[in-house]
């Protein structure tokens, strides 16, 4: 037993410390391409003007019902628009509404998800059965009540009382995770030394247990743009969305599209999968993010 | 004495393990060699992150993959390298020829399984039993743990056994097979004193009569002093002495378990000496220094510790890895005398209290059957008719098993919880009534410091942050400048350093995150602070230094404690008055060294008796006399005297009087009425 001690001599290949965007690619292959393709969505939407080949209102009838070809890469719609550009275009539509659509909702629901938890007790029953009564109805149902409720109401050529739409629904989901995050919260002892302090509820709620939740938050916002877009784009389908002209995907899809899908399936195809794509994306980015920040997920 | 002259049943041979991180390679084993022989009760002591575990685990080989691996060394069992078998030849061998208890006994069985099937699982696949076989060896099992009814109990499940008994049926399950070695994770860590000593008793009476290999991994001193055989004492990866229980505990030759014996308040020991600390931390594993691991927080420390220390034998069959190890057994080298601390002259006897506690009652009202539309509910008596006054400038000691009801008198008094009755008058005002907003003014003058140092800060929030909130939030100083420098200042006050305050929480260790607290605690000057187990969630050798620093601010800063524990040494260590509680009861009150000295009650005389002391001798000479029975539900208390289900005193009288605190000399008051 006697004896200096041993040191067996062994090298390790250590992967080196790197930045973390280089981490998360190397962790979330997946997440990291769908990463790049929300961020080429964002270029196009931001820069439109500056992408797009032609004006998306620009009608030609010389062109109509045109098939792809060098000159329209996508093709041409009844009207002779090309469905290139109205794509850039109807990215800037499908970003803004579902970017803030799903804050509205995150937002609404995680403060009332916490302020539920926090309270607890009769304010914690009388907030989750009101938020039973808005799960009971499927989310489409509800985001058509809420426009037909509304009608249109544009700032900035964004349909406002869409947004509240489409966020309406996501509130009372987003509440309901977030309060059962929050609850594990309320009962750490930081809290208690908190109110031990004599602080306010507002900061309690604010600045204790709101950041303690940002990780669901983030995790549910990003897979909530997803869905507000998919949601869009199906209202505007249904006609109670994005209106004529304005180029919008789940648009794009509805209207005279339905007439001529048999001569020209490009119409239909590319906004498609323009939402497919971007729904894809969103929803892949919000699983890795999830993974990501997960600490049981890294060694 | 076991029989040292047997072969070794176990025997470990320079062990290196090696966990590969993302942050680089700990070495969380490195060179551990030790040997266990068949009856022989070895206790692995040491710090956590120390290695203790992960040695153990190893033997098991049971080491997260792909994280942990031995890189080095042999683990010779009966003869076989384990590292050298195949899984599946290694799995044949577990649990039945090693078996594992781990420490959390609420986790370690399987909630959806009843006891029966997990009992006589590894009696069908190691032993090849029928059924009938099975049960009966499952029944013979539980009586042989001490669990009564064992019949009726094989068919119930985990929920409806309680902590001790769980660890019993851990302790059943792992001597299902007549294993040869037991590897036991702090076994009763999780457990209350008096079950923690009924555990061990039956642990170590099963080794000897079986003639089981023990192997007990803890960071208790007086358990191994009581049970073990031999002890190995690991620091930072490493074993640093090795020996007989009575060399290590009487004869420490390495500076690290000198100052493990001297930084544990002991019961054995007069009160009144200030504890020796070890300062400092253990060694980041990542990269731990050259030369002695322990040289830099060694009050011995000279040039030659620059180099590798081997484990060399000192005396006869006690080894040490300090270089000095042969001055301390010359006797020319020896650690200082404890300092005495003079003891201030307690103001405030004769003073009025600054807390005064009457009548308080906490129930809480908990559902047991829900039917569609009506409720059944029963109470939990959590706080039954609790009166106290503390003076200014004293401590008082509230000590209890877990479910007395001590951390929810910690919670009123902080209004945390909102009492049911009683009053809680803090200088002569009832703060157990007040709204929420009166209470302001009052909340800044009680603190708060909690158990968990790593749930007691807010993620989120830097250490500047957290301690600079309550400063702006009650205005106490003008401006942002001025709170930083506050700050600092309290950051100094507590042992930390100013430049900490741009760290988080999670960059500090367990030790310096408590110190947080305290200075968050701190920072609204208060003059009475809830102490709720501070330093229980600590490491032995940063637990004195805690203990250390609130009473060098008490002492400055003239705090009052409410010191709120369940390790009577500690207790007994910082507290001028004691009060004993026992299921939502005050059992008894009385001056510190009093109540220590000549304990009136008999449930204050069985907690003492339970509590192992760090001394081989003394835990060797005296009887066992571990308090029988289980602690019974709150929902269901006794009547009459709540402690008479276990009580030796006993009789029809006390199944009907509720005893009433008496006082029986000046100033001790017992509720009991055979005293």
């Amino acid at each position: 037993m006697a004896g200096a001690v041993s040191q067996p001599v062994i090298t390790y290949k250590l992967r080196k410390r790197r930045h973390p965007v280089l981490e998360f690619i190397a962790a979330q292959p997946l997440g990291a391409i769908s990463g790049v393709a929300i961020l080429i969505m964002l270029f196009g939407g931001l820069f439109s003007e500056l992408v797009a080949p032609y004006d998306p209102f620009d009608i030609d009838f010389g062109a109509m019902l045109a098939a792809p070809s060098a000159e329209h890469l996508m093709g041409t719609d009844a009207f002779g628009r090309d469905i290139f550009s109205r794509i850039i275009y109807g990215a800037r539509t499908a970003l803004t509404i579902g970017f803030f659509s799903s804050l509205l909702g995150c937002t609404t629901g995680a403060i009332v998800g916490v302020a539920s938890a926090y309270f607890g007790g009769r304010a914690d029953m009388i907030i989750q059965r009101f938020i039973d009564v808005i799960l009971s109805f499927p989310i489409i149902v509800l985001a058509l009540v809420v426009v037909a409720m509304l009608g249109r109401n544009q700032i900035a050529g964004v349909d406002v009382n869409l947004i509240f739409a489409i966020a309406i629904p996501v509130m009372p989901k987003v509440a309901r995770v977030v309060r059962a995050a929050a609850l594990t919260i309320r009962d750490m002892p930081y809290i208690d030394a908190a109110r031990a302090a004599g602080f306010s509820h507002t900061r309690i709620i604010f600045r204790h247990m709101v950041p303690n939740v940002a990780a669901p938050f983030l995790i549910m916002f990003t897979a909530y743009v997803a869905q507000a877009i998919l949601l869009e784009a199906s209202l505007s389908f249904l006609g109670l969305g994005v209106t004529e002209p304005t180029p919008a995907w789940g648009l794009m899809l509805s209207g005279n599209a339905s007439d001529f899908y048999r001569e020209a399936p490009w119409m239909i195809l590319f906004p498609g999968v323009a939402i497919s794509v971007a729904v894809f994306a969103f929803n892949l980015f919000g699983d890795s993010l999830r993974d990501w920040l997960d600490p049981k997920f890294k060694v | 004495m076991p029989p040292t002259s047997s072969a070794p049943l176990l025997s470990v041979e320079d062990l290196h393990v090696h966990f590969v991180t993302s942050r680089g390679v700990v070495r969380a084993v490195e060179g551990v060699s030790y040997e266990v022989r068949p009856g022989e009760v070895l206790a692995i002591v040491g710090e956590s992150g120390c290695g203790k575990s992960v040695s153990s685990l190893a033997v098991m080989r049971l080491l997260a993959k792909p994280a942990g691996r031995v890189v080095h060394g042999r683990i010779m069992f009966e003869g076989v390298n384990l590292l050298e078998l195949s899984d599946e030849e290694m799995r044949e061998r577990r649990g039945r020829d090693i078996s594992m208890i781990f420490q959390e006994p609420m986790t370690s069985l399987n909630p959806v399984l009843s006891i029966g099937q997990q009992l006589m699982e590894p009696l069908f696949i190691h032993l090849k039993m029928t059924d009938v076989q099975a049960r009966e060896r499952a029944v013979d099992l539980l009586k042989m743990v001490g669990i009564t009814d064992p019949e009726r109990r094989l068919d119930q499940y985990p929920h409806q056994f309680s902590g001790g008994m769980r660890q019993r049926v851990m302790i059943a399950i792992g001597l299902a097979c007549n294993p040869k070695l037991i590897i036991a994770d702090e076994p009763t860590t999780a457990l209350d004193v008096t079950i923690q000593a009924q555990i061990l008793e039956l642990m170590k009476e099963l080794s000897r009569k079986l003639n089981i290999a023990l192997i007990v991994i803890t960071h208790n001193l007086g358990v191994v002093a009581r049970y073990a055989d031999r002890v190995n004492v690991m620091y930072a990866a490493r074993v640093v002495e090795q020996g007989t229980a009575d060399d290590v505990f009487h004869r420490p030759r390495h500076p690290y378990a000198m100052g493990l014996m001297r930084s544990v308040p002991r019961l054995d020991r007069p009160r009144g000496e200030k504890l020796e600390t070890i300062e400092g931390l253990p060694p980041n594993l990542l990269d731990p220094p050259k030369g002695c691991r322990f040289a830099a927080r060694c009050a011995f420390k000279a040039d030659i510790c620059e180099q590798d220390p081997p484990l060399d034998e000192v005396e006869a069959g006690h080894f040490s890895a300090c270089l000095r190890a042969k001055e301390f057994v010359a006797g020319t080298l020896a650690p200082a005398p404890a300092k005495r601390i003079e003891a201030a002259a307690r103001a405030g006897k004769d003073a009025a209290p600054l807390l005064s506690v009457r009548g308080l009652k906490k129930f809480f009202t908990v559902a047991r059957k829900g039917g569609l539309l009506s409720t059944q509910t029963s109470e939990v008596r959590a706080v039954n008719d609790v009166s106290f006054d503390i003076a200014p400038g004293e401590t008082l000691g509230l000590v209890g098993e877990s479910g007395c009801g001590k951390t929810t008198i910690g919670r009123m008094v902080l209004r945390l919880d909102n009492p049911t009755a009683g009053e809680i008058r803090f200088k002569g005002e009832d703060i157990a009534h007040k709204s929420l907003n009166d209470l302001r003014a009052i909340r800044r003058k009680i603190q708060a410091i909690f158990q968990d140092p790593f749930s007691s800060l807010n993620p989120r929030m830097t250490i500047g942050q957290i301690i600079a909130e309550p400063l702006t939030v009650y205005k106490i100083v003008p401006d942002a400048k001025a709170a930083a420098e506050r700050v600092a200042e309290l950051l100094e006050l507590v042992g930390l350093f100013p430049y900490m305050a741009e760290r988080y929480p999670h960059e500090m260790s367990g030790g310096q995150r408590q110190r947080v607290g305290i200075a968050r605690a701190l920072a609204m000057e208060p003059e009475f602070i809830v102490c709720d187990e501070p330093v229980s969630a600590l490491d032995v050798s940063i637990q004195g230094q805690i203990i250390n620093l609130l009473e060098n601010l008490q002492r400055t800063l003239n705090l009052t404690y409410l010191f709120i524990a369940h390790d009577l040494a500690v207790v007994r260590h910082i507290s001028d008055r004691v009060v004993v509680m026992y299921l939502g009861r005050v059992m008894e009150m009385a001056d510190g060294d009093t109540l220590y000295a000549e304990p009136l009650h008999p449930y204050t005389k069985a907690l003492l008796d339970a509590a192992p002391v760090p001394d081989p001798t003394i835990e060797k000479s005296r009887a066992a006399r571990a308090l029988k029975g289980e602690l019974p539900s709150p929902l269901n208390p006794p009547t009459g005297c709540v402690f008479h289900t276990r009580c030796p005193l006993a009789d029809e009288e006390c199944r009907r009087i509720v005893p009433e605190p008496r006082e029986v000399r000046a100033g001790h008051h017992v509720a009991c009425i055979k005293v």
